[in-house]
């Protein structure tokens, strides 16, 4: 079977950790910023960034709408941080003129860990990933305060969740990217697959 | 960024760590951090599509000008503009002067910057930036000054330029130096490194990581005269990881305008097309200091070693 394409959306934050990421779990991973480069892709990473800047440069850029309908037309997408934001189907502390792609059925708290200096990291139990817990890099990391019915809820950090997932669409509040261990990012792989 | 080894505190979760600290500054990749010197400068910012904004009193073009003492800014004003904005907020201490970063880190500051731009308090020492749980940027002209800065726990490298000159040639050349550097190291052998190490006057284990990295271990921006959207995308070709931008944007004619104008340019640095519609009709821009007139004295960069 040929690996699939795997973009990471390339308008601010750190690409590059997840493209790494996705090349170790045996994807074509590629930048994706323009929507002929989302149209070339079987699914999309959405990084860790500032989710307000990355909101904005998507509808400056034109790419809020195509994103949105992939995302509609059931591509399969993964946010961590900010890319969780931007799945969500509505934000709490957000700025009024925030917009997001949805995906979803959450809401999410924007920066709700606190701020730099309550940044942290932790041992996460993640279902569906064997071999012991994943290490959770939380960075001014958002959590979902509530889900609707379609919602998977993966795994919880301090009685918040920190990792959901609605059909094709995974989210994440924390940074797999960051850390070496790959095993989220293969379990999308393998969601991915799953979908071709 | 290097993949750093698991140091959790306790089994339950760990602050302060370098895994923290330096996937912060990963976040900001591909950004503009702007400076700002109140609450409503800081809203221009963020609706611009700042990454983070740099509270200070005065920005560097002022403090030119002003001349005097320049210190770490009020802590009512940096407290204002964590209350106006969502993004991260940055604030500068002076070089070693640990107890301005300390107030920083009780502020709640995102990132501290140890900073050339306001006048030096310890013409030996920088500061122990591992005592501290708020990470740290600093600048550097060349290799050797980025690791050494980085063995002392900074989590954020910034090109030092020549910050309030709206002249593009200082952070070109810091640039340059640091990345040329670097693919030098890349051609060295094992035996080659220690000799290397002692030469950037650096540790030997830094020296290697760069080696087998190609890069620093830590983000690497740019800083010091970006006036333009032209010279934003010209810091990212030139591989800066992003930019900040100092005088440049409320100095100039239209800052909402020129600041969100940077940061298309900066997202799309390698389409002249953007850019060239980025750069029109934005007023004026700053008015810039040739940087070799400028006395030995007045260069920012000359601060810290």
């Amino acid at each position: 079977m040929t690996n699939p394409v795997i973009g990471v959306l390339a308008l601010q934050g750190d690409v590059r950790e997840h493209l790494i990421a996705l090349a170790a779990a045996d994807a074509v991973a590629r930048p994706v910023r323009r929507p002929d480069e989302l149209a070339e892709v079987d699914a999309l990473v959405i990084p860790g960034g500032e989710s307000t800047t990355m909101s904005k440069l998507a509808v400056l850029f034109g790419m809020l709408e195509p994103l949105r309908e992939r995302v509609k037309a059931g591509m399969p997408v993964y946010g961590t941080c900010a890319g969780m934001i931007m799945l969500a189907d509505k934000l709490l502390d957000g700025r009024e003129d925030q917009e997001t792609l949805g995906g979803i059925d959450m809401i999410v708290r924007r920066n709700a860990f606190g701020r730099q200096n309550e940044s942290f990291e932790a041992k996460i139990d993640f279902a569906g990933i064997e071999g012991g817990p994943v290490e959770g890099v939380f960075i001014r990391a958002p959590w979902v305060e509530s889900v609707g019915a379609p919602v998977e809820v993966l795994a919880t950090y301090d009685g918040h969740t920190v990792a959901v997932r609605q059909g094709n669409v995974l989210a994440t509040s924390f940074h797999p990217e960051l850390t070496g261990d790959d095993r989220v990012h293969a379990y999308f792989v393998d969601m991915v697959r799953a979908g071709l | 960024m290097s993949t750093l080894p698991s140091t959790p505190q306790s089994a339950e979760s760990a602050i302060g760590t370098s895994r923290v600290k330096r996937g912060m500054a990963e976040q900001l990749k591909g950004g503009v951090i702007m400076d700002v010197v109140n609450a409503e400068q800081a809203k221009i910012a963020e609706d611009a599509g700042a990454v983070a904004v740099m509270a200070l009193e005065r920005v560097p073009a002022d403090i030119r000008k002003d001349g005097g003492v320049a210190r770490m800014s009020d802590p009512n004003m940096i407290e204002e503009i964590i209350e106006a904005v969502s993004i991260p907020v940055m604030a500068k201490s002076r070089i070693g002067h640990f107890v301005e970063a300390q107030v920083l880190q009780s502020l709640g500051v995102d990132y501290i910057d140890e900073s050339e731009v306001l006048t030096p308090a310890d013409e030996v020492n920088h500061s122990d930036k591992w005592a501290f749980t708020t990470p740290f940027v600093c600048g550097a002209t060349n290799l050797g000054e980025a690791l050494r800065r980085i063995a002392e726990g900074a989590a954020m490298i910034r090109s030092k330029g020549e910050a309030g000159t709206g002249n593009v040639v200082e952070a070109v050349r810091h640039l340059r130096q640091i990345k040329n550097e670097i693919a030098r190291l890349r051609g060295y052998d094992n035996n080659e490194l220690f000799a290397a190490a002692k030469e950037l006057r650096a540790p030997y284990e830094l020296v290697k990581e760069v080696a087998e990295l190609g890069k620093l271990p830590v983000v690497l921006f740019s800083a010091g005269g970006v006036a333009t959207p032209a010279d934003a995308a010209l810091m990212r070709q030139l591989g800066a990881e992003g930019v900040f931008v100092g005088s440049g944007i409320f100095k100039s004619g239209d800052p909402a305008k020129r600041a969100a104008a940077i940061v298309k340019a900066t997202t799309f640095y390698d389409d002249p097309k953007i850019i060239a519609d980025a750069s029109r009709n934005l007023g004026e821009a700053m008015v810039g200091i040739n940087c070799d007139t400028l006395p030995e004295a007045e260069r920012y960069a000359n601060r810290g070693w």
